[in-house]
This record gives structure tokens, sequence and C-alpha cells, in this order.
């Protein structure tokens, strides 16, 4: 699998580290026990379009949002993560 | 010649003046340089070279390339000996050795064909059905027992002598096969300047030309403009075993597999990555058998393949054919055959007519022709002798042969379309499957696509006596497919792992279509209709020892050397590895027999003197910006925006679930410039989860991290003398005195006249102590200058284990109490945990069951008996309680033999520990068996707990 970085281009899937679910925002601190517990442990596992956090930890060490297709590996789109 | 009876004068692709000796089953033999080891067996008569898995029936070759079921040899020997090897692709070459597998004791005797008699047992999942009871019988008895009969060639059991390489290549076109399709779509794109890589599983290019005479001519024009390329890379010898993601392909290239041995500094094997824009499948079509009773005797072979041995090897297969075909080309072949001397006993077609204009071309051979009929079984034992046949009018003609040709038909070669889950679809014309929705960016041609193909005709059913082999690599025979269909297995993906068909390492290439139209024709279904299995990666088998490449043995993963490694090993120094790291371990001297009594003395050292450590592994990470401080306030549990410029800190990071991440050391160098240490094992991690922070969490903090571990080597100098020592090495005007640079002091130096360097006053072992870290090209040097500087005082080097023994007597938690599991609570560091500020992990380190004080926490264990060896890992029970699971109160993390108290002790996580200070509790190993011992539990800190030392 090739991911698009931004900064240094297409590149393969090994030298990045996936982290999962990027559309989760860390809630405030005094925020409920439901809104923690979603936060630290609940993941959706979605058929289709995801937005993940990949590192390129071989790389730019850029954390990235990366739109992936669950289904075919398909990368749709590519951001910094900041 | 004499030495080749079946090798024709001339023709072929061979060169006859360049002879190859080999040997077959002991036996010595000769073959033309160009010569599979199987057309060089056929040119010799070699017929029978197998025996087949489970029926232990004699096996001939059944085709000329990659699709072979049957002909696979042992190749090599010693070390290099490769089991199931297929004849058909090994390339000869002078002195070339194999063996043929699965026989005992001999491959013309072999006694468990007996098996073949027992096969009303060995039906359809005969495993699931026979050998159900007694359960304990299957490892001890029935797995050995099958193993032993059914099986395929032996691993030469010895470490590979071989080197293997990875590499990638890029390309906007990938061409898969060399034949006449793929040769054309290579030029096309060549032709628009594209950059073009041409691989072919086979030795050279030129796929099904290289098969028909003159063909071969037509393609040289190509393969020449090809070569003259610069942008074309043609890769023979390398088969494209997977499609992945992104344009991104398997291949594996035989570099050396057609030589004795590969040339010096030569890998037997190159894995390539290729990453191309698109790719062209021109993968070629595979030709159908027809099945009939007994169609496994040496002697059949597929059409084609005769066709290969015959125009591309000079070989005949036989003196006297049968050809049973339903194409027009089989009739071609029996021409050819006859040309080159073969006599042509009769041509056998299911057809109901054939053109005259196709019958003309063997009117001169005699051959009898029998249109509408269909051979019902083959003759013969260890060789063929002839064919049963029932012609148009239901009578049963009897023929003499020693070669059967048959020919089904060609079906496309779908298999890496499918690697992305494309289904195959199905054409009504070509009554054949053609590829569906292959992976993105392919587009397939030629006969792959099923271009020039002559549409299927429906073949004769397999009689309903005898066996007809669909699947010949696993004994799955036409009546194992009905029964399973008759058992209720209708799902071709279900009938395939109940029967096993084309799970064998051809992959059922020349087995699947006819599986399929025996299971549609049981259930009375069409092909279409009972679908078609899909094809996985591997599309040819690859050695593990491929896929590993260079990485195995010491160069499994990189390891890493501190700056001073070559110091230590002057010193002596036994290494220990420590992530990717070497680490010096301990320091035996002369006279040193055993390796604690070189630990304890290094401890003595430095408690009584001073000692000298390498802690460069110690993630480094350099944070500076104007929102340095307010940037580690959030990562760690304790204060930092308090901390004074030259001043350290001890902190602790959790993760967001609430438990310890890692530890270290932070020093303030500026109002903005931070060092933070971490721990050697979780350098990466933190740094990630840093960069992650940083990046994901507060992007608009003004904050820069970097990675400064490989930049200084650090080194711990240890014990009392260790300001005297420093003394020798840091210049004027930098004032060591107690007041001037106190403990958790932090400062930017010169040393050694004008060295610049930083000096920290830490403490790992409790005593009076620095960390001084200089620029790591200096880190030998160094570490040469502090043992010199340190020899009045009797310094001496010591390595992790006394590091170890240290932090166990001073109670500091590490690795083994990092383990993921413990709270900053549980290690006794509560009081850290600010109130007044969030931080990564405080939210969820509040939950209740986070600070339950009845947790496991951290406790000293002191064995009653001072002889007595603790070990890490044992468990903890109450004395009242029964040494069970339910009674566990918690395990011993650490041990060492303390040289300061002068016996073992240890570190421990304890219900409820530190409320239990002075109880006795059990330490029980019930695993490993040893003694079960009666321990005190005391507060972890066993010497100076009140820190005196640190601050003299």
């Amino acid at each position: 699998m090739l991911i698009p970085c931004p900064h240094c281009g297409a590149r393969l899937s090994e030298e990045f580290v996936c982290h999962g679910d990027a559309t989760r925002q860390r809630p405030a601190y005094d925020a409920s026990d439901e809104a923690w517990t979603d936060y630290v442990y609940l993941r959706d596992n979605p058929a289709g379009a995801h937005r993940e956090h990949w590192y390129h930890a071989a790389g730019c060490h850029a954390w990235l949002v990366v739109t992936r297709d669950t289904r075919t590996h398909q990368i749709i789109g590519v951001e910094v993560a900041r | 010649m004499s030495g080749q009876p079946f090798r024709l004068v001339s023709g072929g692709l061979v060169d006859r003046r360049q002879s190859l000796r080999f040997r077959f089953d002991g036996q010595d033999y000769e073959g033309f340089a160009g010569d599979t080891l199987a057309s060089a067996l056929l040119a010799n008569g070699v017929r029978l070279v197998g025996r087949s898995f489970k029926y232990h029936r004699p096996r001939g070759i059944l085709t000329a390339g990659p699709e072979e079921p049957n002909a696979l040899v042992e190749l090599r020997s010693g070390a290099r000996r490769e089991p199931n090897t297929k004849a058909t692709t090994v390339e000869l070459y002078d002195g070339l050795e194999a063996a043929s597998q699965n026989r005992w004791p001999s491959l013309a005797v072999d006694l468990l064909s007996l098996n073949g008699l027992l096969s009303p047992l060995f039906v359809a999942g005969f495993y699931y059905k026979t050998f159900m009871w007694p359960a304990k019988a299957w490892e001890a008895l029935y797995e050995p027992l099958i193993r032993r009969a059914a099986g395929l060639g032996r691993a030469s059991g010895e470490a590979d002598p071989d080197a293997y390489e990875k590499s990638h290549a890029f390309c906007d076109v990938l061409v898969i096969g060399g034949g006449r399709s793929g040769l054309a779509a290579a030029l096309a794109a060549a032709r628009e300047g594209k950059r073009v890589i041409v691989a072919d599983e086979d030795t050279r290019l030129g796929g099904r030309a290289l098969t028909r005479p003159g063909d071969a001519d037509a393609l040289a024009a190509m393969l020449v403009e090809l070569a003259a390329n610069p942008r074309v890379t043609l890769m023979p010898r390398t088969s494209v075993f997977g499609v992945y993601d992104g344009g991104v392909y398997g291949a594996l290239e035989k570099v050396s597999d057609h030589l004795p041995e590969p040339a010096p500094f030569t890998p037997r094997q190159r894995l390539w990555k290729v990453i191309a824009h698109e790719s062209v499948l021109a993968a070629g079509a595979l030709e159908r058998p027809i099945p009939f009773a007994d169609n496994d005797r040496p002697g059949v072979m597929l059409a084609g393949a005769v066709a290969t041995y015959l125009h591309r090897f000079g070989v005949v297969p036989g003196r006297r054919a049968v050809v049973y075909t339903s194409t027009d080309e089989g009739w071609q072949l029996a021409a050819d055959l006859y040309a080159a001397g073969v006599t042509i006993e009769a041509i056998v077609d299911p057809r109901g007519a054939v053109a005259e204009a196709v019958q003309a071309g063997v009117v001169a051979s005699g051959a009898r022709r029998l249109i509408g009929a269909r051979v019902v079984r083959a003759l013969g034992g260890r060789a063929l002798r002839g064919a049963r046949v029932v012609d148009a009018h239901g009578q049963t003609v009897t023929l003499r042969c020693d070669l059967l040709a048959v020919s089904g038909g060609w079906t496309p070669n779908l298999a890496l379309t499918h690697h992305h889950g494309g289904k195959p679809r199905w054409d009504e014309v070509l009554q054949s499957f053609l590829p569906g929705a292959p992976p993105p960016g392919m587009r397939v041609v030629g006969r792959a696509a099923g271009e020039g193909l002559a549409p299927l005709v429906d073949l004769p059913a397999p009689p309903a006596k005898g066996k007809s082999f669909i699947d010949f690599q696993h004994d799955v025979t036409a009546a194992d497919i009905r029964l399973a269909e008759r058992e209720g297995y209708r799902s071709v993906e279900h009938v395939k792992r109940y029967t096993t068909l084309g799970m064998a390492t051809d992959q059922g290439r020349t087995a699947n279509l006819n599986g399929l139209m025996v299971l549609a024709e049981a259930r009375g279904a069409a092909i279409p209709d009972v679908g078609l299995t899909m094809a996985r990666p591997p599309y040819a088998p690859v050695a593990i020892g491929a896929l590993a490449g260079p990485h195995r043995g010491r160069d499994f993963r990189p390891t890493r050397l501190p700056a001073a490694h070559g110091w230590a090993v002057r010193q002596g120094a036994v290494f220990v590895e420590a992530g990717q790291w070497l680490r010096a371990q301990y320091f035996p001297r002369a006279g040193e027999t055993d390796w604690l009594t070189t630990v304890s003395r290094e401890v003595t050292t430095v408690r009584s003197s001073v000692g000298l450590c390498d802690v460069s592994t110690l993630g480094k990470i350099d944070v500076q910006g104007a929102d340095a401080a307010a940037f580690l306030e959030r990562v760690y549990i304790n204060g930092w925006a308090s901390l004074a410029v030259g001043r350290a800190r001890y902190g602790v990071m959790l993760r967001e679930d609430g438990f310890v991440m890692d530890d270290g050391t932070t020093a303030r160098l500026a109002a903005d410039h931070f060092i933070l240490t971490t721990t050697t094992a979780n350098a990466a991690r933190v740094f990630q989860h840093l960069e992650y922070c940083h990046q994901v969490l507060w992007p608009t903090l003004d904050v820069q991290l970097a990675s400064v571990t490989d930049q200084w080597a650090q080194f711990a100098v240890a014990g009392p003398r260790s300001r005297e020592t420093l003394a020798r090495l840091v210049d004027a005007p930098f004032d060591l005195a107690n007041e001037a640079f106190p403990y958790m002091g932090a400062a930017e130096l010169t040393i050694g006249g004008g060295l610049p360097a930083r000096l920290f006053r830490i403490s790992f072992s409790g005593e009076l102590a620095y960390e001084l870290a200089v620029p790591a090209r200096y880190g030998e040097a160094v570490a040469a200058a502090i043992m010199a500087a340190g020899a009045d005082f009797g310094i001496c080097p010591y390595g992790t284990e006394a590091l170890g023994v240290m932090r166990i007597e001073k109670g500091h938690a590490a690795g083994a109490e990092l383990s993921g599991q413990t709270t900053a609570t549980d290690l006794g560091l509560g009081r850290m945990l600010s109130k007044t500020k969030d931080f990564i992990g405080r939210r969820m380190a509040e939950r209740p069951a986070l600070t339950d004080p009845a947790r496991p926490r951290l406790v000293g264990l002191r064995p009653l008996d001072p002889a007595a060896r603790l070990r890490a890992g044992a468990h903890l029970v109450a004395l009242a309680d029964p040494a069970d699971a339910a009674h566990d109160a918690g395990y011993v993390t650490s041990v060492a033999f303390s040289p300061s108290l002068g016996q073992w002790i240890g570190l421990g996580l304890l219900a409820g520990g530190p409320d239990r200070l002075g109880e006795r509790v059990r330490a029980v190993d019930p695993v490993r068996g040893g003694p079960e011992l009666l321990l005190e539990v005391c507060a972890p800190c066993f010497v100076d707990p009140e820190g005196v030392r640190l601050r003299v």
C-alpha cells in the first residue's frame, strides 16, 4: 500500500505507523465518564471511507490524517494532522 | 545422441553442442543447455518420476510448465536440498542432482502403493471420518502414520547456505508475461517513453511462441528493440506472485537457481517489490485435461506440453501416440508428431464433427480418426500401454500407445486478477471464465483475456468406475467430488476444502475447471452457477528464505552500538541485547569465575568509591520553544513550569488510559529549552507519543521536538569519589562543589580543555553521582578520560547488571515494573500526580479501580532465610491462604543479590502492599517448581532510604 505523504511523496505503508480513528476529539478534563471512555476505548469499524491517523515514522515524523476506504485500501485523501 | 533416445536430431531451442550431465535417483544422464529437468528426463526415456500424494500411484510428467502437479522432485543435496520442485521449471545445469519423492523403498517398487488398494477408505474427508476416535490416538498414532504415508518431499533440516536479497523497482508499466501479447504491450508503452518492466517466470521471454516452430523468430525483432531501450527492464526467471494495494506487486527472481551454486556475492533468489502505475497481465492460458479412468498413467500428457517438448526441446515423449483432443490444435499436434517420426495410432475427438480441412492434415499419418468418441480408461501400470475408447457407435475400441496427448481446450490464466477479490465473469461464447474485475490499474491482454481462444466444448463426464483424477497432486478423483456433493457440500468453496481440490502447491491450475465441471454435473447445474474458487497470493510458491531475505540470524534486525562501544570491548565487557542496542552487561576481571562475583564487585566499587557506566542508550529528546514548559506540563504527571533553569527533575508520563508509560529525568537548560530522557526500551514510542501530542492534540503550542539519542554519548559517574574524578576533567571556572552544583543540578560546560559537554547531577545508583554528556563522536575518548581521571580512586566500569542491582537496592521502578499495567500510585509515585493541571492520562488515572488501595502495589521483599535465592516471577500468597490462583496476591517483579545487604532481595507488586509492611508472605513458584520461600514485606528502598548520600 502506498501513502502519499504531503512532505515526502508516495511511500510504502511500512514506513508508517497506523494509530486508528482520527475523528475523536480529546475531551476536556471535566467531561463525562462516558465521553472519556468513548475517547479512550471505543472505536468504530466502518466499512468504507475512514479517517485515520498515520505517523510517518521512517520518514518526516509527521502525523497525517489519511482517509482510507477500509474495504479496498484506496487512499482517498491525505493531510497533515495539525 | 544414443544417450538420449527420445531426442530429435534437430529442431528446438536447445544447444546440442553443450552437453550437460545430470543425475536422477542415482542414475546418470545427459541433456542439453536449454533443457528443463523434465525435457531432459523425457529425452532419456524417463517417464516415471514420482509417486502420488495419497495412493502412491506412479506418476509421470503431465505438463511443461509451472502448472505441473506430478513431477515434483527433491533438487540438490545436503543443506541445499529443495523439496517439491517442479521438474518442468528446473533449468538443467551440469552436475544437477535430483531425486523422486514420496516413495519407499524405491520409485519402481513403492510398498505404500498398497494405499491404492485401501482407497475406499481414502475418500473425500477421510481424515475427518476415519480418525475421529479415540481422540488421543490422533497425535500418537494417526498423524505420524499419515504424515509418513502421504506427503511431499523432505526439507533439508539444515541452515540454508545461500543468500537472499530484497529489492524495490519502480516503473510506469509492469508487464506480467513475456509472450507475444506481453511484449507487444511493453513495446507500445516503451515507444511512448514509459518506464517498463517485463517479468516472466520462464527462463527466456517468448511465452507460447517458444513452443511453436518459427514463432520465436518472429519475436526476435521485438526483443531486440526492447533490450535496446534503456527505460525497459527485461526480467526473465521472475514470477509476479501477488498484487497488493496501491500498485505494489510482489515478484520473485530466481537469480541463481539455474546454477549448481550461486556465484560469489550473488543471491540465490531476489524478492522484488515492484511499484507500478499500471500493469498489463499477459499470463496466457492454461490447458484443461479431459478426465478418464487411470488418467494419471505415466505417458498421459497434456497436448500443449507434448507440443512444447517437441518444438522447444526437440524431444518426442513417446513412439506411438494417441491424441485425445477437443480442439483443432490437437489435430495439428498429431501432424507435427507424425512429421517427427512418431506413429500416430489414433486421434480421438469427443466433438460430433471435425472440419475436413482439419482432418486433412493427418491423413498422411494413416491414424485412425475416432470422431465423437471418448477415452474411458488408460491402460498400463508404471508406464502407459494403451487406451480404451468408446466410439461414436458405443463400441469399445482398445488402442495401443505409449503416449496419450490430451487437450480439453484452453482457459485464461486468471489467478492474478483475483488478488483484489475481483470475481471472474462467465463468457457464453467461449464457455469459459474471463477476467471480471482485475485489480486497480491492471489491464489483461492476449490469451489471458480470452483473445484468440477457441470456445470450450462440453467434455464427456468422467466414467463412474475407476479413478479419474481431477487434482493429480492431491489425488482428488471425480468420485471424491461426487461423494462430497452427495454428502451435502454444495458450495464450490466447501467442496474445495472438504476434498482438498486445488489446494496443493500447483493451486489446482489443471484441476479447478474440471472440478467445477464434475460438481456442476453432480448438482445438475451449469458451471457458472457453481462458481469458481478464487486464487490468492502467492501465485507461485515463495520460499520463506526469500521472504526473510537478508534479515536472518544476526542480521534479523539492526544492532545499535553506543558511541563508546569500542571502549567497552577493550574493557572486556560481556554484552547483552537491550532492544536494538548492544549494551555492556558486566566487565569480568581475571580470576572472577562467575558473573555474580563480577557484578557484586562492580556494585561494591560504586558504593565505596566510583564507577563508570555508559547510559547513552537512554532516549534523549530535545524540547525547545516558548511553550516548551507548557507542553511538558501536559505530558508529565508532575509540574515543570516551576523548574528553574539549570535544574533537573524526575518525571513520569502516563498513557491516556491512566497507566504509566515511561519515566525519566528532564533538565531545563534555558527558559525555552529542555532535554528530556526516556527509558532505553521506550525511546521511539515516547518520541512518537510526544509528536502526537504536539501535532495532533496541541498544534498551536510553540514547541519543537528532536530526537538526539544518537547525538550524545552519556556516562554515569557514580560513587562517593565521583566528584573528585570529574574535578580532573571539567574546565575552570566550573565549580563542582555541593553548594555550587547541588543534587539535581544541570549545566552546560566544557571539559578536557574546551570540549562542550552537559553535566547532570542525577543518580540511579543512590550514590553521589553525575551524568556527563558529550557529542557522540567524543564518546570513546571521554570514557577513557574518565577512567584515567578515576584511576587513583580505583574506578571500574560497570554494566547493566550492576545498574540493575543498585536500582533494586534503591527501589526504583524500571522495565519489569513499568509493565503497562501499573499506575503511578502502584509504583509509589502517587504524590507526583498534579491536581492543578490537566495532563495525559489524568482523568482515567482517577477512576476508582485505578486508585483502589488494594491494587497490587510496589513493595520490597526480603527472604527471611538470608541464604535463600529469590526468583522473579514467583507469586505472592498470604501465609494463611492456599497457593492457588484465587488467592494470588501479586508477584515478584525484580530480584538481585544485594552485596550491600549480603542477601537476595526483590521488588514486587503486592495487593495493598504499602499497607502490609512488616507482614510475612509466601513466594510460591508452582510452574517452575522452585522452593517456597517466606518473605518479609518491606519498603522498596533497601539502601540509604533518606537519600543522604545523594546530597553530600
